[in-house]
């Protein structure tokens, strides 16, 4: 009977599949957020090299990226990430809340409150600035379209929503402010749920007359489709953006990664990785080497998340949780 | 071969009489209107899914779908598919003999539970895996402390994938079962046949062309889930991801192309589906064809 | 367990019976258990303020007012397509015919970028749409578009066969009693395959409504206005709200076992009326 050969075939074929996927390598896995994937490919393979030539076991790093909030969310439910480099401390301080996964100081554990490279937020425009956008009260002008993802889901809007924030308590005061921001939110056609998506919306739909984008995010869009479609405008003020890294204790306990996961965070503030950080637009926290980077990178007031808005529990509490003033902004 | 399917056809659809056949005009219309219909949102979609994977040129498009990650993610779905097929395969043929060949209080509300996964949306599907297996769940915990990995690991893909296809191949052959009735097995069971017997040799020679089509839905189903499969998986790449997420993964990444390419792996595996359905079809209408005459 | 089965002769009903219900409470009842399980929770005041803010509000009217839209143009133009397919011929006819189930093939994901790369303002459709001032990708027509799409073979396989069904014989007494093919077609033709339309029409609802994957690419996904009800399920989730996204999961839940059983309903009467003629 054919039928009877056929179902042997499937069952060896199930069988074969479940004893299938076995690893004899050590592995790493980093959970990261969406715009650093072409950094991390680089990075990991120069990590590779200097682990191996300094006697290190064989190893085999794994990535996964997306919104920096599902990313939270995931090793939150279990995804046994080594290490954790995401877009802000926020989302490792969820993971260290909701997850207990580690300790709750976690960002005093390494250097620069544990960002290897920040970035600062930019905007993006098309080509000859047809809409003339100079800084961030162009952006509540009624006819421009802005792109910008949701800061609910995507942790780089958030860096966006603060520095509009920010420029918009010094331009017209606390009391105008909400509705600065609200304005601006206004003219959002596509709300993506993370940074990548949004750039996708500008650069390859064509929607939108700015995007408001991570610095690295928009160099590359620039590097991916050429300087003559579009250009970068730096506003007069916009904010440090401090993406940081974390080791999951439970995660490299359990497993016996811990030596190699540090020794993968550490290798983070090597010069070599500072390099390479600088050449995927991140801006290197070694002052050094970002001074050999400084005509790349144009100079900008950046503030400080930590010095005008206080910790990011605050931060969400105010602003992002169901019901704060970005929901708000919707409300009407 | 080709013309018995004709001659089938033809049968199955006596030529009308005049005074059942609409004007040349209103034929023509409605199948004009019909067809720009389909044009509009089936094939118009289906070539462009081909002409965005090949716009680039062939290299690009053999690199993408050869690229490591791609293999890996092919492997996957490979795996999660062949583990979830043949689960729901025996869960089917369970589920339609009960069913069927008995009668039984309840059997309504139990046809009713083997549907729900069909209206349940993928995403809620992830979800109530996340809340089972996941670390804030009800075995996340217990499942951690014997290092035994359900979500973000290929058993949580395999489980999101079984619930989605659940009722496929059991709703295909509990019609199909119910109009051929108990007869042949009763009369089987007199001669004196065993219960493996009877399956094997009186049941399955009945229906093996609707459990094929079952099987083959499920498949196409199981291979292309996204949103389900996009909660639980945890997309580390060459690791967790299967094809669907794959896709998703290289749009994010400004690779339209090789985003276009492994869709359209995806869609020619949608094609080769609905052509071995179509073969099916044609088989069963031609075995139907001798049997209207006894 | 006599009174809960009746006497057969035929063997294996233990084991068949004992299987299903096993498998099925594995993988599908356990789970969904969980949903329901996790949303006792919240208390009633809780939950009711969770799925019915504002927000979440327009996402239900954005589901359910696009499926339902969605289910109701497949209705119409899959009665046409199953009509020309079972009474007309033409070229093509059996490629067409085979295609007509691609929707439920294809991955959704890929449903979904394929369809956005087409009603883009760039896009094939886009540059045409977008100067009529008419755009699709990015606002609550393209989630009606992403939903059409994956809807539309449900119509056309419930019609289908009952319309081959249907014996010509009424069809020419009512001609020759003078009525005309549109009357034919409303009085007798209609009614019977009523059921089955019905039927169609709801399980393209049914799988609209739950759709995430094709709509997600397309739909700009803007609070109050773009952004679906499993969308929302998916945010609350990634801001660690495993209650709010519970309490969301259980009125589709809910609203999926209605449907369900509506469909079953419409089957048995589709049953019922064809064969009382």
């Amino acid at each position: 009977m054919k039928l009877q050969t056929w179902f042997t075939v499937l069952f060896i074929i199930t069988s074969l599949s479940i004893v299938g996927p076995a690893r004899a390598d050590k592995t790493l896995l980093n959970v990261s957020y969406d715009p650093t994937r072409e950094f991390f490919q680089e990075f990991n393979v120069a990590f590779s090299k200097y682990w191996s030539a300094n006697g290190g076991e064989k190893i085999t790093i794994q990535q996964s990226h997306g919104g920096s909030g599902k990313q939270a969310r995931s090793v939150i439910d279990g995804l046994a990430a080594d290490v954790v480099t995401l877009a802000l401390a926020g989302d490792i301080d969820a993971i260290a809340e909701h997850g207990k996964l580690l300790p709750e100081n976690w960002q005093t554990r390494l250097p620069k409150n544990s960002s290897p490279y920040t970035s600062t937020i930019v905007f993006l425009v098309r080509k000859g600035n047809p809409k003339g956008i100079k800084d961030w009260h162009d952006l509540a002008n009624g006819c421009v379209a802005v792109i910008t993802p949701n800061p609910k889901t995507s942790g780089g809007a958030r860096w966006n929503y603060l520095a509009a924030w920010e420029f918009g308590k010094h331009y017209f005061g606390e009391t105008r402010v909400q509705e600065f921001v609200s304005d601006i939110y206004k003219n959002v056609p596509v709300l993506d749920s993370g940074a990548r998506g949004s750039t996708t919306t500008f650069v390859e739909r064509g929607i939108g007359d700015v995007l408001i984008a991570w610095e690295n995010e928009a160099y590359l869009a620039l590097k991916e489709y050429g300087n003559d479609k579009f250009e970068i405008i730096v506003p007069s003020v916009s904010v440090l953006a401090e993406p940081p890294v974390a080791i999951i204790d439970k995660v490299v306990d359990k497993k016996g990664t811990r030596v190699i996961a540090e020794a993968y965070l550490n290798y983070l503030y090597s010069e070599e990785a500072q390099h390479i950080a600088a050449k995927h637009y991140f801006r290197p926290s070694d002052e050094t080497i970002a001074a050999q980077y400084a005509q790349q990178f144009t100079k900008v007031k950046l503030f400080k998340i930590s010095d005008t808005f206080g910790n990011w529990k605050n931060i969400h509490q105010i602003h992002f949780s169901d019901g704060g003033i970005f929901d708000q902004i919707y409300l009407k | 071969m080709d013309m018995a399917s004709i001659t089938a056809s033809s049968s199955h659809s006596p030529s009308r009489t005049r005074i059942t056949q609409e004007p040349r005009w209103v034929r023509y219309t409605l199948i004009t209107i019909a067809l720009t219909f389909l044009a509009l949102f089936l094939f118009v979609p289906l070539i462009s899914v081909f002409y965005e994977a090949l716009k680039k040129g062939v290299a690009v498009y053999i690199a993408a779908i050869s690229d490591p990650d791609a293999l890996a993610a092919i492997k996957l779905t490979l795996t999660a598919t062949a583990i979830a097929v043949p689960l729901n395969l025996i869960f089917g043929v369970a589920a339609a003999w009960a069913i069927t060949k008995f009668e039984f209080k309840g059997k309504n509300v139990l046809i009713t539970l083997i549907d729900l996964p069909f209206s349940v949306s993928p995403v809620i599907a992830g979800l109530i895996f996340v809340l089972v297996f996941g670390m804030q769940g009800w075995l996340g915990p217990w499942l951690a402390e014997h290092d035994i990995r359900i979500i973000f690991a290929v058993p949580g893909i395999v489980l999101a994938t079984l619930f989605i296809t659940v009722p496929f191949i059991a709703r295909e052959l509990i019609p199909l079962m119910q109009a051929q009735g108990t007869e042949e097995e009763l009369a089987a069971v007199t001669l004196g046949a065993n219960g493996w017997q009877l399956f094997w040799r009186v049941t399955l020679p009945n229906i093996k062309w609707g459990l094929l089509y079952g099987v083959i839905l499920c498949n196409a189903r199981a291979m292309g889930e996204f949103g389900a499969v996009s909660v639980v998986s945890g997309h580390i790449r060459g690791s967790t991801n299967t094809l669907p997420l794959h896709v998703e993964i290289l749009y994010n990444e400004y690779n339209f192309a090789a985003a276009f390419a492994v869709a359209s792996l995806l869609a020619l595996l949608a094609l080769i589906t609905l052509a071995i359905k179509t073969g099916i079809e044609s088989k069963v209408s031609q075995q139907k064809g001798p049997n209207h005459e006894h | 367990m006599s009174q809960f089965k009746q006497h057969s002769v035929l063997p294996g009903f233990n084991l068949a019976i004992g299987f299903t219900l096993l498998y099925l409470s594995l993988v599908v009842l356990i789970p969904l258990s969980a949903a329901f399980i996790r949303a006792t929770e919240l208390t009633w005041s809780e939950f009711w303020t969770v799925v019915i803010t504002l927000r979440v509000l327009d996402s239900y009217r954005l589901t359910f007012g696009a499926s339902f839209i969605a289910a109701l143009i497949n209705a119409i133009f899959g009665l046409l397509v199953a009509w020309i397919l079972v009474r007309y011929q033409f070229t093509g006819k059996k490629i067409i015919d085979a295609l007509i189930d691609l929707p439920f093939a294809l991955p959704t994901a890929v449903a979904g970028i394929t369809l956005t790369a087409l009603y883009a303002g760039n896009g094939w459709f886009g540059q045409f749409l977008e100067p009529l001032g008419i755009k699709v990708a990015y606002t609550p027509i393209g989630v009606f578009v992403a939903l059409t799409f994956i809807g539309l073979p449900f119509v056309v396989r419930t019609v289908q066969p009952v319309l081959e069904d249907i014996e010509t014989e009424l069809e020419e007494a009512a001609a020759m009693l003078g009525a005309s093919r549109l009357q034919t077609f409303v009085r007798i033709i209609f009614p019977t395959i009523l059921p089955a339309l019905m039927t169609g029409f709801a399980l393209a609802f049914a799988r609209a409504i739950g759709e995430y994957g094709s709509v997600i690419f397309i739909a700009g996904n803007m609070p109050m206005v773009s952004e679906i009800t499993p969308l929302l399920i998916i945010t609350k989730l990634e801001q660690y709200d495993y209650a709010g996204a519970t309490a969301i999961a259980v009125v589709m839940l809910v609203t999926s076992f209605v449907l369900l059983l509506i469909i079953n309903l419409l089957q048995w009467w589709g049953r019922r009326r064809n064969a009382l003629i």
